[in-house]
């Protein structure tokens, strides 16, 4: 299948609203993505890989790693703000466990926008709910976002 | 019978606070792992192209793949140091179908992160991190028992001394 190396459409700060719910990032999470993860960061923990060892730290079974919902948090602001947006700051507590078999589901609400030494910045709450509504990882995060009234910005790397 | 810990706080673990410990140095970031990081992450839908295709990020503001913000470069190490801390951790952990549940205080949980980011890793990157204890407390649990709340503040920077994040994490033992 052909890649189409479409530019995607730029999110600006002006199109922003206060009260904002965000579209969903969701995923039904099991050993599936929790290998695939620990594949990538290193993190093959017994208690995200076997029932028995979740039991013997007292939990009812095995259990995701946080650094996963952490990753859907960012996955759900960056599916929004896209290509030209950037997260400025990203925060959450891990409250519940994830476990095998959850459906969760990330989302965010547009808290405050505001203008800061030129730059154009949005205040999310985020968190990321499970399949019974239970806030397993209540968060918030800080976007900054290009502005219709400047140029489109370029962050070129230097050379070094 | 499992003894009750009346406090973890140490003197020792008091005079940690703010004093620079366990600095890192990434091997130089790969397109590879970043691609993978993305797939892995996004699993089962195809990531963003600004993380894997490098003729379509050189059309996006930043010129080229960047990595996904919470990508870890430290991931895998294999310096004396970095190696034999994954060993360590990979003894200590609790595994399953032991005789006995597993000891107060040698448990841990991820309780939390907030991060500030500055600029996205890049391939060819090499990270370089400081990090220092800024916090220690304690809290009584339900089902855990006592457990001891730590906070670490790592500042990570790029090979030109850029500032890439500051991040703290909140790290449970129980």
């Amino acid at each position: 299948m052909a890649t189409k190396r479409v530019q995607a459409a730029t999110l600006c700060w002006e199109d922003v609203q206060e009260g904002y719910v965000l579209p969903i990032f969701q995923r039904i999470t099991d050993l599936m993505n929790w290998n695939r993860f620990a594949a990538v960061n290193d993190e093959f923990l017994y208690i995200h890989m076997d029932d028995e060892a979740g039991k013997t730290a007292n939990q009812p079974g095995v259990f995701g790693m946080g650094n996963l919902r952490w990753a859907y948090m960012h996955n759900l602001v960056t599916q929004w703000i896209g290509d030209s947006g950037f997260i400025t700051k990203m925060a959450a507590d891990y409250r519940g466990l994830n476990l095998k078999g959850d459906t969760l589901t990330a989302r965010a609400r547009v808290t405050k926008k505001y203008v800061e030494n030129g730059r154009h910045f949005a205040d999310l709450d985020i968190w990321v709910e499970n399949q019974r509504g239970e806030n397993t990882c209540p968060g918030q995060a800080t976007v900054e976002l290009p502005s219709t009234t400047e140029k489109p910005k370029r962050t070129v790397p230097r050379k070094s | 019978m499992t003894e009750r810990p009346i406090s973890y706080i140490t003197p020792e673990l008091r005079a940690r606070i703010g004093v620079e410990h366990g600095n890192r140095v990434s091997s130089p970031v790969e397109r590879g792992e970043i691609r993978r990081w993305a797939i892995a992450a996004y699993w089962p839908e195809r990531p963003p192209m600004m993380y894997w295709d490098e003729a379509y990020a050189k059309t996006t503001r930043w010129g080229g793949i960047i990595a996904p913000p919470d990508f870890n470069p430290f991931a895998w190490p294999i310096d004396e140091e970095g190696f034999d801390e994954k060993v360590r951790q990979w003894r200590q952990q609790t595994r399953g179908n032991q005789q006995q549940k597993s000891q107060p205080g040698t448990r841990t949980l991820n309780g939390g992160t907030r991060v500030e980011y500055f600029s996205p890793i890049r391939p060819g990157n090499v990270i370089t991190t400081a990090s220092k204890l800024i916090d220690v407390r304690e809290r009584e649990g339900g089902r855990t028992g006592l457990m001891l709340i730590t906070e670490t503040e790592t500042r990570w920077t790029n090979e030109r001394g850029q500032l890439i994040r500051i991040s703290v994490g909140t790290s449970i033992r129980y």
